[in-house]
């Protein structure tokens, strides 16, 4: 490994991974802690063995029935509608209209309906632990899998892109285990961020190029400058979200200087 | 049933998530590029810049439409 775009491609997992595990950690220990770590980890597990079917026929399935071109344009809507869906988020909280990502706040509601869950006992296992951690690692593990499918065969180079996802497991759960908490320290709205980025400037590449699939030669389009362009695509997402946010921030309203009068309603 | 609608619950949250407007304005630009291609200006080298750039504003066309005051519900 070496060339930018394969470390490009390596980084870009890391960081999405990273976030979704982050997420899903968060749920699994709040089950761990509160309601025992058996049906929490059995959650994981059944979880991960379900993940590995669903890669599997994912990835077999696009890789062998589409062509090249299609498959671009088929990952490239997904990746660019999953990326602005991102962005847009990361805009509105970075702009003060939408409430940040906390990690510490999930915690405590997750551990909150953990404790109020009743005991029900199924094929030996807490069935309510089992069946949140299950959902949670599954959800997340999803899009992680769907971001390494995407990324590694459009880039064809899945061994690089399943490099970053799992080098983004070991790191979630060696911090874990050190931790023993929540990862509330992980900058997770920035990181969000990045990802939206990405996902938009590989998107909106890939999704171009794979309109090369409605041409009689069936060949990608070409963009100016190959996969250079990915850099000014990913400079203008960037530039467009920071002309966002400075637009769309919210500011605090100041309260009325003491001793002045109040404005009478309908007379502003 | 309960099954079926649970399943495209999943995937319209995962594919489209909280605004159905950012994933409609990739579709209709992308449509507007394919009619584009169609037509046979896919070879002209700024044609994949032009569509980028629909791109960014289709989103800044819906997030504006997102962010919009509304008046309060009586």
């Amino acid at each position: 490994m070496g060339s930018t775009a394969e470390w490009g491609l390596a980084v870009s997992v890391f960081v999405a991974a990273l976030v979704e595990m982050v997420e899903a950690l968060t749920i699994v220990l709040a089950m761990g802690m509160t309601r025992g770590w058996k049906s929490a980890l059995a959650g994981v597990g059944a979880a991960l063995v379900a993940l590995s079917a669903f890669t599997a026929a994912t990835g077999y399935a696009l890789a062998t029935w589409l062509p090249r071109a299609s498959l671009q344009l088929v990952v490239g809507i997904l990746l660019l509608i999953f990326g602005l869906q991102w962005l847009r988020k990361a805009i509105l909280r970075s702009s003060g209209r939408k409430a940040l990502h906390d990690e510490a706040q999930v915690y405590e509601k997750e551990t909150q309906a953990a404790q109020a869950a009743a005991h029900d006992v199924r094929f030996g296992l807490d069935w309510f632990s089992f069946v949140v951690s299950f959902k949670g690692v599954f959800l997340e593990g999803v899009e992680v899998v769907f971001i390494v499918i995407t990324f590694g065969l459009n880039a064809r180079n899945m061994p690089v892109a399943i490099l970053g996802a799992a080098a983004a497991f070991v790191v979630v759960l060696l911090l874990a285990v050190v931790v023993h908490a929540p990862l509330t320290k992980v900058p997770e709205n920035t990181l969000k961020f990045c990802v939206g980025l990405l996902l938009a400037t590989f998107g909106t590449f890939w999704s171009i190029e794979g309109l090369g699939s409605l041409t009689p030669s069936h060949q990608a389009l070409e963009w100016l400058g190959s996969d250079l362009a990915l850099l000014p695509i990913l400079a203008g997402w960037l530039v467009l979200s920071a002309v966002l946010i400075r637009v769309l921030k919210v500011r605090p309203t100041r309260p009325a200087p003491v001793g002045s009068a109040a404005v009478p309603q309908g007379k502003a | 049933m309960k099954l079926v609608r649970g399943f495209l619950r999943f995937w319209y949250d995962f594919i489209i998530g909280d605004d159905w407007k950012v994933a409609a304005s990739v579709v209709a630009v992308l449509a507007i590029g394919a009619g584009f291609v169609l037509a046979g200006f896919g070879s002209t080298p700024v044609f994949a810049p032009l569509l980028a750039v629909g791109l960014a504003a289709a989103f800044t066309v819906a997030l504006a439409i997102d962010v919009r005051p509304r008046p309060p519900k009586r």
